[in-house]
């Protein structure tokens, strides 16, 4: 069992990047949230693995692709606990926490239905209030969103 | 103050709160200046709402300024489908202020973010309407000659009642008791139970409208609840007639009690309370326009 762990664990990956520790039924939505059926590089995805930190895990492994922050910000709206490892000629070059930012441009959708940005054609704008709890709050309209009401833009 | 633009009451410090005061009682012992001689200011009421419009509409012209503006968003390029950003850059190439009331949530923040000049709320859907806190405040001020250490009851609607929970947020720099009274469906909602937590204010939670209440309180806050507000008409018709004022519940309250009211009244006020001394609801109106006129010439930089 290690041994497969192992191996799972150091595939070759020349260049890229590993998402680790994705909370096994998160693992499809951060696939998804990312549009990674778009990316025609190499990608191996693994889920229900065993971990350490948390009870099961899921991994994705994608080469040749590096995330800008609006991205890595998406995956923390999910997945807080997942971890980022940057590879570079089969190094790991940079191991990334991701964590919330304290504003979200354009990445949520407001719940509310007559917020402003729900009906004219402008970016959404939220605050994190509360990073632990994943609380936002509109710019905007002023709604506190919790964290199962957020839809992901 | 960064911003000169005023969308939300916690635009406002607690210093903005204490200045702003001080500018509505100079404009209250005098309310005709030509101190707005040769501005030109502009009501933009993508919604009706007469009150509020003729109180700016008056505060400004007992200044001496000019007012444009439209009064309903049928007489507006809103109907043949320009963006509000469009209709607000163009005003503003007109206009030293805009006034601006909109049934959309955060209207007013994206106009204040798309304009050049300053942009003073007049209510954004069911968000926020800063002038009114404040001439709730002024009233407070005025009644009690102070904001700090006051227990203020607030009836009715507190889950979707916006001036409530705007009061809320300005009251919470004065160290205050509130007691908030109201049906379980339209109690005060979590998120501003929890701020009062936080800041360590203390508050009660009552669903009887109760003498005992009433007997403790310094200021009586009343708001309407709205049928439309419930899913079930049974259960507004339970609740209905359980939150009015009446003037024999008044018998054994503090002498420095006011009640106050955003206004319009449905039956939520007895008649009979209009002429105790302690009915301060039209006044508390009155009060509207020389906060107006103190807000606006702070938006303006105008110093008096």
């Amino acid at each position: 069992m290690n041994d497969i762990k192992k191996e799972l664990q150091v595939a070759a990956l020349e260049n890229g990047t590993v998402i680790d520790h994705i909370p096994p039924e998160q693992l499809f939505k951060v696939v998804s949230l990312l549009h990674l059926d778009n990316v025609s590089s190499r990608i191996t995805i693994g889920n229900n693995l065993e971990s350490q930190r948390i009870e099961k895990k899921g991994i994705i492994k994608i080469a040749d692709k590096f995330f800008e922050e609006s991205e890595i910000d998406k995956i923390s709206l999910i997945a807080p606990t997942v971890k980022l490892n940057i590879i570079r000629n089969y190094e790991v070059v940079e191991k990334k926490d991701i964590t919330l930012p304290d504003t979200l441009l354009n990445t949520v959708k407001c719940a509310n239905p007559k917020c402003i940005t729900n009906n004219e054609p402008m970016q959404t704008h939220f605050h994190v209030i509360d990073k632990t709890r994943v609380r936002i709050k509109c710019h905007y309209c002023e709604r506190v969103l919790n964290k199962d009401e957020i839809e992901i833009l | 103050m960064k911003n000169k633009s005023l969308v939300s009451i916690t635009d406002y410090s607690k210093e903005d709160i204490l200045s702003v005061l001080k500018k509505i009682e100079q404009f209250e012992a005098n309310p005709n200046q030509r101190i707005l001689k040769g501005k030109v200011v502009a009501t933009l009421f993508f919604e009706p709402s007469t009150r509020t419009r003729l109180s700016f509409e008056t505060a400004v012209n007992r200044l001496g300024g000019r007012v444009i503006g439209f009064s309903d968003a049928a007489t507006s390029s809103s109907v043949k489908g320009e963006t509000l950003r469009d209709t607000i850059i163009m005003v503003c190439n007109y206009a030293d202020l805009i006034i601006m009331r909109h049934h959309l949530d955060g209207a007013a923040r994206y106009a204040s973010e798309v304009c050049s000049v300053p942009v003073i709320n007049a209510g954004d859907g069911s968000n926020q309407h800063p002038s009114q806190t404040m001439l709730d405040l002024y009233s407070i001020y005025k009644t009690q000659g102070t904001l700090e250490n006051l227990t203020i009851t607030m009836v009715g609607d507190l889950k979707y009642g916006r001036t409530v929970h705007s009061l809320l947020m300005a009251m919470s720099h004065f160290n205050p008791v509130f007691h908030f009274i109201a049906p379980k469906e339209l109690e005060m909602p979590f998120f501003y139970k929890e701020l009062c937590h936080k800041l360590g204010i203390t508050y009660y939670e009552h669903s009887d409208f109760s003498e005992e209440v009433i007997n403790q309180s310094d200021i009586l806050y009343m708001t309407r609840v709205q049928k439309e507000r419930f899913t079930d008409e049974m259960d507004y018709e339970k609740v209905k007639n359980v939150y009015i004022l009446r003037n024999k519940m008044l018998e054994n309250s503090k002498p420095n009690l006011r009640v106050l009211h955003p206004l319009p009244r449905v039956n939520e006020i007895a008649m009979d309370v209009d002429n105790n001394p302690k009915a301060y609801y039209f006044q508390q109106a009155k009060n509207g326009v020389y906060t107006r006129q103190a807000i606006m010439c702070l938006a303006l930089g105008i110093d008096i």
